[in-house]
């Protein structure tokens, strides 16, 4: 699957695509099939998101997965920090990131 | 929005022509040098030029800021135009080397340029624009 | 230290309201990402992985315990109650939002500190000896004559689109703390028939491409030092390749031109600089050099330490040096614990060490490239009472320079340029090694650690270096040998294939294995290298 994800301009908070909004949350973010192009174009033109790009994702029962390192990083947060990721509570989650 | 601003009052009509043609033709007065172009190559012959033009293809390349202090260091006081993306937040160093007309691929906002333009009252370096360093002011 | 005047405070005040207006224009849709984003650069502010993150710069590494306080206050404020300290002694915050941005940075300039120049292709914050002022081997203070670079690289109109960012750093004795000919600019001052001057050293850098910096000038006198460094940069903005941003670092330049050619250009266009009067009279010099006097060392400050406690005496014969005065002692704060981040510091932490600098260090600090602060001024008679406030914070690992003082770039978990995380590496070698009776046995040994070519983490300059690579999705790790940073700058070699995580600790246990066989007397890990060569290292970890 592909989805979508970048920047909120304000805040620079890792956002993704919904469908119809930004989520800080991956497991909102929806495959955009063929029209990621378009829907990037038009959200930085009206700056509901910033520097955002297109990914591949795999759909798991946890909702979707990015297919490189880096953008699962983006989608917990520093893996040396887990205070400050999305997910301070839970022991496990540096894993879905490696 | 403006599309050409100028810090001069005498005007040329003259189409600038490139470097070599510059060098080969001795009647021509205007002359366009590309980011990198040798302008001392230019030195020889000042006393005929009125205008250089000095292209900036993309706002990043920062070669054409030598190219217009090595001119007025020499000694040229014609126009000196940057062409190309040049960009509001820009000006003002280009002023602080020499340039005094521009000609902006994109339209300039003239109150964001007046703004930027007269922001910073005093400066740390001595360029060829002349401004009296800070080091100047403190030591008379 | 240095203190603004009126015209430093309001270049620095006009840069926040010009930020400010820059980013009210991009918020409001006027400026494009695109636009925008050299402006922010300029100003420190990058887009990071997670955040905007914003460097701070920290001219020449010195700072007071009023900034320190400034520098914990916006942690608290504007971040997530941390900074990372850098290896361009600078501090980063990895949490900004773009919209507190201005504010962050007026409350900085209101103890006279900014983001000015901390990122764009332009020339960037002067670093130095985090010992200058206080060490026994230099032959003047450095500071005066970075402050004189500071002010003429901030806002230079002809070099802030150069091809590439430009780095300079300032030393005044023979060891090297600095990396000085790592840079792209090396100065090292000397003296000539008595008369102060600089030594210019150009072309270095790490990078895809490590390179030390050939000298170019034996003695360039400090009424000349601007117009000197105006042309070896203008050499480089019309030169330096732009074609290529991997190939556009003056290091490039310099190499294929050869340093015999660049130096002629330089010398060339130096001649005619120096008819333009572009140099602050010796005036200025001497203006700037005052706020550098020595602080009001005791005359009589009693010289022995009672080292009778153990765990204090590790920590004065590991992070203690001598001080130019007798009576004082140069201490290093360690901001590598055991399992820690290498670099970073709680709100909390920071004030600490700002409290003791105020009480203890005549009210400054320094920032070290390896990542550490340092309180220069100490009173040996206080060092106990600062060693047990330090300790009783975390801030006591008695572990400079030994294999656990690592440097590491944030890597992949906050950079977005990263391709293998350094930082749990870092935290896991600090493990492996934890035990200080091993590590001191080791002696010095400078590891350095980054998370992809671009080498933040100066794997180049390790004695022992780990480079983290992207191998088909998953994190990979080469592993160097016999780099150096010091006055007998080297650059590693690796050693052949990479490793995963465990792997290459694993193969550094190896490595460190060696070195204690092959040791002869009181050889270093880099001097035993040397003389072994990497075939025996190579052997011992591939077999």
């Amino acid at each position: 699957m592909k989805i979508l994800t970048g920047n909120d301009l304000k805040t620079g908070d890792v956002i993704w695509w919904t469908g119809s909004d930004w989520s800080r949350h991956v497991e909102n973010a929806v495959d955009v099939g063929e029209h990621g192009e378009r829907i990037l174009h038009e959200e930085e033109a009206t700056r509901r998101v910033n520097a955002p790009y297109i990914i591949d994702a795999e759909q798991t029962d946890d909702g979707p997965r990015p297919a490189h390192i880096k953008d699962r990083v983006r989608a917990l947060g520093p893996t040396v920090r887990p205070d400050l990721t999305l997910k301070p509570a839970d022991p496990e989650a540096g894993n879905w990131v490696i | 929005m403006v599309e050409a601003i100028r810090f001069r009052d005498d005007i040329h009509e003259e189409p600038a022509v490139s470097l070599d043609a510059f060098l080969d033709q001795s009647n021509a007065t205007a002359v366009r040098i590309e980011a990198g172009e040798d302008a001392r190559l230019l030195l020889p012959l000042l006393d005929r030029i009125s205008l250089v033009e000095i292209d900036f293809p993309v706002f990043g390349d920062g070669r054409g800021y030598s190219a217009a202090q090595i001119l007025r260091e020499a000694g040229y006081e014609g126009e000196l135009r940057a062409s190309g993306d040049v960009l509001v937040d820009q000006l003002a160093y280009m002023r602080r080397c020499g340039f005094d007309s521009f000609i902006p691929d994109a339209p300039i906002d003239p109150k964001v340029m007046e703004e930027a333009l007269a922001r910073y009252e005093h400066v740390y370096q001595g360029t060829s624009d002349q401004r009296t360093p800070i080091w100047r002011h403190r030591h008379g | 230290m240095y203190q603004y005047d009126q015209y430093d405070q309001q270049m620095v005040d006009t840069r926040v309201e010009e930020f400010r207006d820059q980013v009210k224009r991009r918020l409001a849709g006027d400026l494009t990402e695109d636009q925008f984003k050299p402006l922010r650069l300029m100003n420190g502010l990058y887009l990071q992985l997670h955040a905007y993150m914003l460097r701070v710069a920290i001219p020449y590494g010195t700072l007071n315990s009023k900034q320190m306080r400034m520098l914990g206050h916006i942690a608290r404020k504007y971040d997530r109650d941390y900074g990372h300290f850098t290896t361009r002694q600078n501090i980063q915050y990895n949490w900004i939002k773009l919209e507190e941005a201005p504010d962050l940075l007026a409350d900085l300039a209101s103890v006279e500190m900014h983001a000015i120049q901390t990122s764009g292709n332009c020339i960037r914050n002067i670093s130095s000896d985090q010992y200058a002022g206080a060490a026994r081997d230099e032959i003047a203070d450095p500071r005066p004559w970075a402050e004189i670079l500071r002010q003429w690289s901030s806002f230079h109109p002809e070099f802030s689109y150069l091809p590439r960012k430009f780095k300079i750093a300032v030393i005044a004795s023979e060891e090297d703390r600095a990396a000085m000919r790592l840079h792209d600019i090396g100065i090292q001052l000397v003296r000539k028939d008595g008369e102060l001057g600089a030594k210019f050293f150009v072309g270095g850098g790490m990078g895809r491409t490590p390179m030390i910096a050939p000298e170019i000038r034996d003695f360039v006198p400090a009424d000349e030092l601007i117009s000197y460094a105006e042309a070896c940069l203008r050499v480089y903005n019309r030169y330096g390749r732009r074609d290529n941003k991997y190939k556009a670092r003056i290091k490039i330049l310099v190499h294929e031109l050869g340093a015999e050619e660049y130096t002629r250009q330089v010398e060339e266009e130096f001649a005619h600089m120096k008819t333009l009067g572009l140099n602050p009279p010796v005036e200025e010099l001497a203006r700037i050099t005052e706020y550098f006097a020595d602080p009001a060392f005791e005359g009589n400050a009693p010289d022995e330490l009672d080292l009778s406690d153990p765990d204090f005496k590790l920590w004065v014969d590991q992070n203690v040096v001598a001080h130019k005065q007798p009576g004082y002692a140069i201490a290093t704060i360690s901001l590598k614990p055991k399992g820690g981040i290498p670099g970073d510091a709680s709100s909390a932490q920071i004030d600490l060490m700002a409290d003791l600098a105020e009480q203890y260090s005549f009210d400054e600090l320094r920032v070290t490239h390896s990542q550490n602060i340092v309180l220069p001024h100490v009173r040996k008679s206080d060092l106990y009472a600062v060693w047990q406030k330090l300790d009783e914070a975390g801030l006591a690992p008695a572990n400079l320079d030994l294999i656990t003082d690592s440097i590491a770039c944030p890597g992949l978990d906050y950079c977005s340029l990263a391709n293998a995380r350094s930082i749990p590496l870092a935290q896991k070698i600090s493990e492996r090694f934890a035990d200080l009776g091993r590590q001191r046995e080791l002696g010095e040994l400078k590891l350095k650690i980054s998370g992809c070519i671009n080498a933040c983490g100066h794997h180049h300059a390790g004695h022992i270096g780990i480079l983290g690579v992207d191998r088909k999705g998953t994190e990979n790790y080469q592993l160097l040998l016999g780099g150096s940073a010091a006055e007998d700058t080297s650059l590693a070699k690796i050693t052949g294939p990479g490793f995963d995580e465990d792997g290459v600790i694993d193969a550094i246990e190896t490595v460190t294995d060696v070195y204690l066989e092959e040791r002869e007397g009181d050889e270093r890990f880099i001097d035993t290298y040397r003389r072994v060569g990497m075939a025996r290292f190579k052997e011992a970890i591939y077999g």
